[in-house]
C-alpha cells in the first residue's frame, strides 16, 4: 500500500556493510574484559550499537559469549547476535590492512602462473602484528583469550577479500583440534604458543569436503616407532597444507583412532592440486613413515576431530557472509554506474528486485552466522544445530550472491580480469567445504527429529 | 557493574517523580495493581482500565497515557507478572490495527486532547480501530487516492465533509474509529494534497459492506463515505501533511512484524513438523527436502527477529523490518502449500466455506486449506512484496529510482 520509496521516512544508507574506522590490533584478554564486562552477568556490559547508529550507544548484552545466559525478562535466553565494540575494532584493523595489502588486483596477480598461492608476508602481518592467529588461544597458552565470535569477524573480513592466507587451516582447524587435545602435553602447549604468536603455521590433514559428522578418516596408518609413532598414508584435497609447518593428522593405529602431530619437513610430500578455488590452496599430503607424536588416542580422537570440523563449519558461515557481502556491495555499486537504455541498469526493477532479495539473504545469513559464532563461543549445547543451520543456509547465500554478481556484471563478469570469479570460485568451493548444505541438512534432520521418509515412500 | 541506570533508558528509566523504573519497580507496581483490583473479583474492563491508569498498559508510553516512559523491553516483566496472576489481557489479536497502527500514529502526530481521548479505550479494546487507506483506484499507489475532504463553510477550523470509497478495510464492521487519508487539495501533486483524519465509523454517511474473501469469510469490507462530517479537531497533523503521517502509520505496521520473540519451532513450522513426526506414511522424498529447508528458513527468520530486537534495544534499529515481512510472507506461503500437499487425501477437504464476518485471523487454529489460502494475503496486505522489494532496493541499497511520470503533475491531471 505504499508508494515508491523516495518519499518514505526511513533513513537512507548506501552502506550495507558494518564498518568501523578505528584501527586496532586483536583484543587482548584484558581489553576483552574491559570491553565486555569483568563479570559476564546481567546487564553488566556496555557495548557498541550494531551499525547505523551512534557508536556510543550502550546496550546490555543479551547473553554474553561464555557467560551465563541472562534471565528475568523480555530478551531472556536469547543469544547475542550483534557485534561488540571490541569486535568492530578488530574488524576495522583487519579491514584496513586488507584494503592496503590485499586488493583485488593483488589477489588476481597471485592467481596467474605457478606462483605461491598465498601471500605469506600478509599472513605474517595478520598473524604476528594484528595477532589474529592467537585469538581463540587462552592467554595462559600464549594467545589472546578471545573466542569464536572474534575469529568469526576475522573470517568475514578475509572472505570479503578472498584473502589468500591459511587462516582456516591454521587458526580454525589445527588450533581448535590442538586446544581440545592434551594441552598439558608440553609439545602441544609449545606448539599452541607458537601458532598463537604466528611463528608457526599448521593445518588439519583431512579432505576439505569432510562433513563434521563423517566417519573417522582411515587413509593414514600409525605404527609405534622408536620415538613415539610413525604415520603412513595419503590424504587428498587438504586445505592450507602447502603453507603449513606442522600437521595435525587423524590416523588409525594398532589401538584405534588417534590424532598425531607431524612436522611437515619430515618424510612428508605435499603436492598442490589445481583447485577450483584460486585463493585457497588444496594439496595431496603423503606420509611415508613420518615421525609422529600422538596428541589424542582412541578415547577422544574422534570427539576432538568432530569438534574441530564443527567449529570449522560454523565459522566458515562467517566467511560465506563476507563473500556474499562483497558480491552485493560490488554489484550494487556497478548497477548504479552502468548505463543501458539511457538509464542506470540499477533503476530497472528486474535488477532491483534481485538485489533486494540478495540483501534479504544477507540479513538472514548474518543472523545465522552470528548465532553460530556466539553459540560456539559459549560452548553451548545448541552448537550442533546452530552450525548445521548456519552452514546449510550461508553456503547457499554465498553461492547465490556470487552467481548474481557475475550475471549482473554482464560480459565483464565473465572475464578473468574482473574479480567476481574469485568469489564465485571461493563460494562454490566453500559450499563443499566441511560438508555440503545437503550433509548439514541431513545432520540437522537427525538432531531435531525430522525423520526421513520410509523405504517405500514416494 | 550492577548499575542498570547506566544504559540511558535501556534497562531502566527515571520516572517523573524521580523513581527509577526498572524490572523490580515494575514487578512491585504490578503486584500493587493486582492487590487493588483482584482479577478474581474485578470485572474485565475495570481491570484493564485500572491497568492503563497505573501506567502498566504499554510501559514505553508516556505517563498518563498508559505508560511510564520506561524501556519497551520491560513490558514483558509486567505481562508475565499479570499473566501469572490470571489477569485478563486486552486480547491484542483482535485489536491489532488499533495497537499496531492507530496508537503510534496518535502518539506521534496527535494533539494532547486526541491522545487523551483515544488511547485509553483503544488499548482496553472498548473501541476498535480500522484503517481507511486503500481505494479501488489506489492500493500500492496509495498517494493517488481520490476520496475528497472539503471544508464545510469558510472557517479555518470548520468541519470537513468526506466523500469517497475505500476498500479492503479489515474490521470496518466492528470499528468505532478509522484512520482515514483523504484528498484536500486536488491541484497539487498527489503526495502534497492529502490530509489525515480520525473518522467516526458510527457517523451518518458511513456505509460498510462485507467483501467475501477467497477463504469464504469476510475479514475486510468496502466502505462508502457520503458527506461524512468530521470535526476539525479530529484531524491528525496539518492540512496537506497526510502523506507524512501515513508514512508513520505504515512504518509502524512493518515494525510490528517480528515484534515478539518466538521459540524454535514456534508457529506453523511446529505444526507441520509435528504432523511429519506423527504420521510417517505421509512422508515423501520431495517433501522431506522441502520441509528441511523450510525448517532452516524458519529458524533463520527467528534469529533475524532476535537480532532486530537486539538492535532496537541497542537504540540502532536496522532496516531488517522490511526483510522480515518479505521473508515471513514467502515462508508462510511455501510452508502452508507444503502442508496441504503433505496431508494427501485430507488436503482435498476444507473446513468451512460459510460466509461470516470475522475480526481476527485464526491462522493456526483452522485447517491446512484455510492456512494455504489465507497466507496468500501475507504478500499483499500492508504493502505488497513487490513494493517492499522496491523500498529495500531504493532505501537500503540506494539504487536509483525508476523514471516517474506522476511526481510533478497535479493530482487532478493524472491519467486514470
Ligand atoms: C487481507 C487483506 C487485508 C487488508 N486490509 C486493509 C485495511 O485494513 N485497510 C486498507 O487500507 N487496506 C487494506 N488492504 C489493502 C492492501 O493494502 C492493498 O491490497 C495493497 O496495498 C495492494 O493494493 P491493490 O490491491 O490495489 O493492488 P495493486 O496496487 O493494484 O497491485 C497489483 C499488483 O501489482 C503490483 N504492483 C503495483 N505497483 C507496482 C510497482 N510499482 N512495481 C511492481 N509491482 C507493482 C503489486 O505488487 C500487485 O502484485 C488489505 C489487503 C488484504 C489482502
Amino acid at each position: 500500500m505504499s508508494e515508491g520509496a523516495e518519499e518514505r521516512g526511513e533513513g537512507r544508507s548506501r552502506d550495507t556493510t558494518h564498518t568501523t574506522d578505528k584501527p586496532s590490533a586483536a583484543p587482548t584478554g584484558a581489553e576483552r574484559r574491559s570491553g565486555r564486562g569483568e563479570a559476564p552477568c546481567e546487564g553488566a556490559e556496555e557495548r557498541a550499537a550494531d551499525r547505523g547508529g551512534d557508536a556510543t550507544h550502550g546496550r546490555p548484552s543479551a547473553a554474553s559469549a561464555g557467560g551465563p545466559r541472562r534471565g528475568g525478562h523480555g530478551e531472556a535466553l536469547s543469544v547475542d547476535l550483534l557485534y561488540s565494540e571490541v569486535e568492530e575494532q578488530l574488524r576495522g584493523s583487519v579491514r584496513d590492512l586488507l584494503s592496503d595489502r590485499c586488493t583485488a588486483d593483488d589477489v588476481l596477480a597471485r592467481c596467474d602462473g605457478g606462483g605461491a598461492p598465498y601471500d605469506m608476508d600478509l599472513w605474517r602481518t595478520l598473524a604476528v602484528d594484528l595477532g589474529v592467529a592467537g585469538l581463540s588461544v587462552p592467554e595462559a597458552l600464549g594467545g589472546h583469550g578471545a573466542s569464536a565470535r572474534e575469529v568469526a569477524v576475522v573470517m568475514e573480513e578475509l572472505g570479503r577479500r578472498v584473502a589468500p592466507v591459511p587462516f582456516l587451516g591454521s587458526v580454525v582447524l589445527a588450533t581448535t583440534a590442538l586446544l581440545r587435545g592434551d594441552t598439558g602435553d608440553l609439545r602441544v602447549a609449545n606448539l599452541l604458543a607458537r601458532l598463537a604468536a604466528g611463528e608457526t603455521t599448521g593445518t588439519l590433514v583431512v579432505t576439505l569436503s569432510t562433513p563434521p559428522v563423517a566417519e573417522f578418516p582411515t587413509p593414514v596408518r600409525a605404527t609405534p616407532a622408536a620415538e613415539g609413532f610413525a604415520v603412513t598414508g595419503t590424504v587428498g584435497s587438504v586445505a592450507d597444507a602447502s603453507a603449513a609447518d606442522v600437521l595435525v593428522v587423524p590416523a588409525i593405529g594398532d589401538d584405534g583412532e588417534g590424532l598425531y602431530l607431524v612436522d611437515a619437513a619430515a618424510d612428508v610430500t605435499v603436492s598442490r592440486l589445481v583447485a577450483l578455488d584460486l585463493t585457497r590452496s588444496i594439496a595431496t599430503v603423503t606420509f611415508t613413515d613420518a615421525p609422529a607424536h600422538r596428541i589424542a588416542g582412541p578415547g577422544d580422537a574422534s570427539t576432538v576431530l568432530r569438534h574441530a570440523l564443527t567449529v570449522g563449519a560454523g565459522l566458515l558461515a562467517s566467511e560465506q557472509l563476507g563473500i556474499a557481502q562483497w558480491c552485493l556491495d560490488e554489484t550494487v555499486h556497478y548497477v548504479g554506474e552502468r548505463h543501458q537504455f539511457g538509464r542506470p541498469i540499477g533503476s530497472f526493477q528486474a535488477i532491483k528486485h534481485r538485489l533486494a532479495q540478495l540483501w534479504l539473504g544477507l540479513v538472514s545469513a548474518r543472523a545465522a552466522a552470528r548465532h553460530a559464532a556466539s553459540v560456539l563461543a559459549a560452548n553451548d549445547p545448541d552448537t550442533a544445530v546452530a552450525v548445521a543451520v548456519a552452514q546449510s543456509y550461508c553456503a547457499t547465500v554465498a553461492v547465490h550472491a556470487a552467481e548474481e554478481a557475475v550475471q549482473l556484471h554482464g560480459g565483464t563478469g565473465m572475464t578473468w580480469e574482473h574479480p567476481a570469479h574469485l568469489y564465485l570460485k571461493r563460494a562454490k568451493s566453500d559450499e563443499l567445504a566441511l560438508g555440503t548444505p545437503g550433509h548439514h541438512l541431513a545432520n540437522l534432520a537427525h538432531l531435531v527429529d525430522i525423520p526421513p521418509p520410509e523405504p517405500d515412500a514416494g | 557493574m550492577t548499575d542498570t541506570t547506566a544504559y540511558g533508558g535501556v534497562e531502566s528509566s527515571m520516572s517523573a517523580t524521580g523513581v527509577t523504573i526498572d524490572a523490580e519497580e515494575l514487578r512491585r507496581r504490578s503486584r500493587e495493581l493486582l492487590a487493588g483490583y483482584d482479577p478474581a473479583t474485578t470485572g474485565r474492563l475495570d481491570f484493564l482500565r485500572a491497568r492503563f491508569d497505573a501506567g502498566l498498559a504499554w510501559v514505553q508510553y508516556p505517563v498518563g497515557l498508559g505508560g511510564l516512559d520506561a524501556p519497551r523491553a520491560l513490558q514483558a516483566v509486567v505481562d508475565a507478572e499479570l499473566d501469572a496472576a490470571g489477569a485478563p489481557d486486552n486480547e491484542p489479536d483482535s485489536i491489532l490495527i488499533g495497537l499496531g497502527m492507530a496508537a503510534p500514529t496518535i502518539l506521534g502526530f496527535g494533539t494532547d486532547e486526541q491522545r487523551a481521548r483515544f488511547l485509553r479505550p483503544l488499548w482496553t479494546g472498548e473501541e476498535v480501530w480500522c484503517q481507511l487507506f486503500s481505494e479501488p483506484g489506489a492500493g500500492s499507489d496509495l498517494a493517488a487516492l481520490a476520496t475528497r475532504a472539503v471544508r464545510d463553510g469558510s472557517g479555518a477550523d470548520g468541519d470537513w465533509l468526506v466523500t469517497g470509497q475505500k476498500v479492503w478495510t479489515s474490521s470496518a464492521h466492528v470499528a468505532r474509529w478509522a484512520l482515514l487519508v483523504a484528498r484536500t487539495d486536488p491541484d497539487v501533486p498527489k503526495h502534497r494534497g492529502l490530509t489525515y483524519f480520525v473518522c467516526d465509523m458510527t457517523a451518518a454517511g458511513v456505509e460498510v459492506r462485507p467483501l467475501r474473501q477467497l477463504t469464504g469469510e469476510a475479514e475486510f469490507n468496502e466502505v462508502f463515505l457520503t458527506d461524512v462530517r468530521i470535526p476539525d479537531r479530529h484531524r491528525l497533523g496539518g492540512v496537506g501533511d497526510g502523506w507524512r503521517v501515513a508514512q508513520g502509520t505504515l512504518m509502524n505496521e512493518r515494525v510490528a512484524i517480528g515484534g515478539t520473540a518466538i521459540p524454535r519451532e514456534g508457529g506453523l513450522i511446529g505444526i507441520v513438523a509435528d504432523t511429519w513426526r506423527r504420521r510417517p506414511k505421509l512422508r515423501t522424498h520431495d517433501t522431506y527436502q522441502r520441509l528441511l529447508r523450510l525448517w532452516v528458513d524458519a529458524e533463520v527468520m527467528r534469529l533475524v527477529g532476535d537480532r532486530l530486537r537486539q538492535q532496537l534495544a541497542a537504540g540502532a534499529p536496522g532496516p531488517e523490518g522490511s526483510a522480515m515481512k518479505l521473508a515471513f510472507a514467502r515462508h508462510r506461503q511455501e510452508l502452508s502449500g507444503l502442508e496441504v500437499e503433505l496431508l494427501g487425501a485430507e488436503g482435498l477437504g476444507y473446513d468451512d466455506w460459510s460466509m461470516h464476518r470475522t475480526q481476527t485471523v485464526d491462522f493456526l487454529g483452522r485447517d491446512a486449506g484455510y492456512r494455504y489460502l489465507r497466507a496468500k494475503g501475507n504478500s499483499i496486505e500492508g504493502g505488497t512484496s513487490e513494493i517492499l522489494l522496491n523500498i529495500v532496493a531504493e532505501r537500503v541499497l540506494g539504487l536509483p529510482t525508476e523514471p516517474r511520470v506522476d511526481k510533478d503533475v497535479a493530482w487532478k491531471d493524472l491519467p486514470r
